[in-house]
């Protein structure tokens, strides 16, 4: 409930910036080129403002993070000003196809489907999967320490069943996030199984300071930013863009600055472009 | 009992025509719907048994001559009565379940004296428990007041008179709300998957996350519950047809 009213917030919000654009910058219903960009001199990314550390409001409401780092990053390469929109899960491919924004960078995962609607540069520049926040002084390492374990989840997730059956977690799931997070604090279950990018924004938090995330990620799924499709320039550009930012090691370096475990998914692509 | 006849043919039915009954074929979903089952019947026994003492107990109490106690078995039953039961839950697990003493686990960890089942079990035997005091005055006030009389006129005290007389004119007039309110419990039970108590809702509704086959654990999960309550229905009328005393109200 708190999540829908909150995107309905953002939702608004991102509406009402977009409203602004569009009347300031008209003509941009087209799939941006990267020539547009330049012509216009601002760059419109679609970023979250919901999801910490990747994306969110700081104290002065402006939005921060990792993926907005990033953002200024692409911007500052172009010589364009930077202009970030608060998008959501529900909007943020419709952004892109409607010229609303000319780059999304918003926690998405990369799937065929979505590959059809927007145009995925590759390399994938970041990844999520599963993994638990538990107390520190639990000293979990790895997943079959959880063998008996009574270990909070949501109902309905995929993980469930491999963490009870390959091991032998004991599932307690409950309806939503928040509940399973009162059960954790509450000490009704050691650990709690969800996608680790939640955990980690979660952590983040000094409320949680007696937690971490202590296992390897396990079925990590690749995220991917995208442009609007036929924007193929603009694709070539940003596939060197994240090769350079695997290359120097820069996602890992905002891992860092925010807080973040580096990710074995950037400490991999950081081995494997380093010598390019 | 060799079983593998019925996994073939339900693997067969699922590639013949998409049906897709895991729970019978998958160990893995068969020994969690069974589990679910089990727990179901387990919570709704013990609910079934304390729901109805606290009724007698409750009934009895309404009557006492103490006002303080009327008044307190009174409040008890707007509480319970008046809140929806999945509120109850929540509350009870959430927010009194965090104000329990704690103990240490066996993981060296603080927790909550008691767990999701035993919240599950006070919560639904105070709620159906409110009712049932409330259908077992009813039978009370069914018992004529002469009879009540003849009681206290042989040298019944009142506890006598509620023991011997009372409650088994009572518990006659009132069997049919009774069945009508152990039904409604059996079938609240499914509320607890809310705070996580493995029943059978709960097991269902991961299954069904698992393999996307909605319909068909859908369908098993309605079968179980009319067979379940079915059960409950047959066992309270023969219980009403062993009580049946001729010429008495009827």
């Amino acid at each position: 409930m708190n999540k829908l009213i909150r995107s309905a917030v953002l939702g608004t919000t991102a509406a009402l910036a977009l409203a602004l654009v569009a009347s300031v910058a008209p003509g941009t219903a087209t799939a941006t080129t990267l020539k547009e960009v330049k012509d216009k001199g601002t760059l419109v990314v679609g970023v979250k403002a919901d999801y910490k550390p990747y994306g969110f409001l700081d104290s002065d409401g402006k939005i921060v993070g990792i993926e907005p780092t990033l953002a200024a990053d692409v911007a500052k390469k172009l010589g364009v000003k930077l202009e970030l929109v608060p998008v959501v899960s529900s909007n943020r491919m419709q952004f892109l196809e409607q010229g609303k924004i000319d780059l999304m960078i918003a926690t998405m995962t990369d799937t065929p489907e979505r590959e059809k609607v927007v145009e995925i540069v590759k390399p994938n520049y970041y990844s999520s999967g599963t993994n638990v926040m538990a107390p520190k002084k639990a000293k979990f390492k790895e997943w079959t320490d959880l063998k008996g374990v009574p270990v909070c989840g949501i109902q309905g997730a995929f993980y469930n069943r491999k963490t009870q059956e390959q091991f032998g977690a004991d599932i307690v799931a409950f309806k939503g996030t928040a509940e399973a997070l009162t059960a954790l604090k509450q000490g009704r279950c050691v650990a709690f199984v969800y996608d680790d990018s939640f955990l980690i924004s979660k952590l983040g938090d000094p409320e949680w300071a007696d937690y971490d995330m202590p296992l390897k990620t396990i079925d990590d799924a690749p995220w991917g930013l995208a442009v609007a499709k036929g924007a193929d320039k603009f694709a070539a550009f940003m596939s060197d863009m994240i090769k350079d930012w695997h290359k120097t090691g820069r996602i890992l370096e905002l891992e860092t600055k925010y807080g973040v475990k580096n990710t074995p998914f950037a400490l991999e692509m950081h081995e494997k472009y380093k010598g390019s | 009992m060799d079983w593998s006849w019925a996994f073939d043919w339900a693997r067969g039915l699922y590639h013949a025509t998409g049906i897709n009954l895991t729970f019978v074929y998958d160990s893995f979903d068969r020994d969690r719907l069974a589990r679910g089952f089990m727990n179901t019947v387990y919570l709704s026994l013990i609910c079934l048994a304390l729901s109805m003492v606290i009724g007698v107990v409750g009934a009895w109490l309404q009557g006492s001559k103490l006002v303080w106690t009327r008044r307190i078995v009174q409040g008890y039953i707007q509480f319970f009565r008046n809140t929806p039961p999945l509120v109850q839950l929540y509350f009870f697990f959430f927010a009194i379940g965090s104000l329990m003493p704690t103990h240490e686990n066996r993981f060296g960890f603080q927790e909550p004296m008691l767990d999701n089942f035993t919240w599950a079990v006070i919560s639904l035997s105070f709620f159906a428990g409110a009712f049932n005091v409330e259908i077992f005055r009813s039978g009370i006030e069914a018992v004529p007041a002469s009879t009540i009389e003849a009681a206290e006129a042989l040298g019944y005290n009142r506890l006598q008179t509620y023991r011997y007389v009372v409650l088994p004119l009572a518990f006659r007039v009132c069997l049919p709300a009774l069945n009508n309110n152990l039904v409604n419990l059996v079938k609240t039970t499914t509320l607890a998957y809310a705070i996580a108590v493995p029943e059978m809702l709960y097991m269902a509704n991961q299954i069904w996350s698992d393999s996307v086959n909605v319909p068909e654990t859908m369908t098993f999960l309605l079968f179980a519950y009319v067979f379940l309550v079915g059960l409950l229905v047959w066992a309270m009328h023969s219980w009403e047809r062993a009580l049946r005393m001729p010429g008495y109200g009827r």
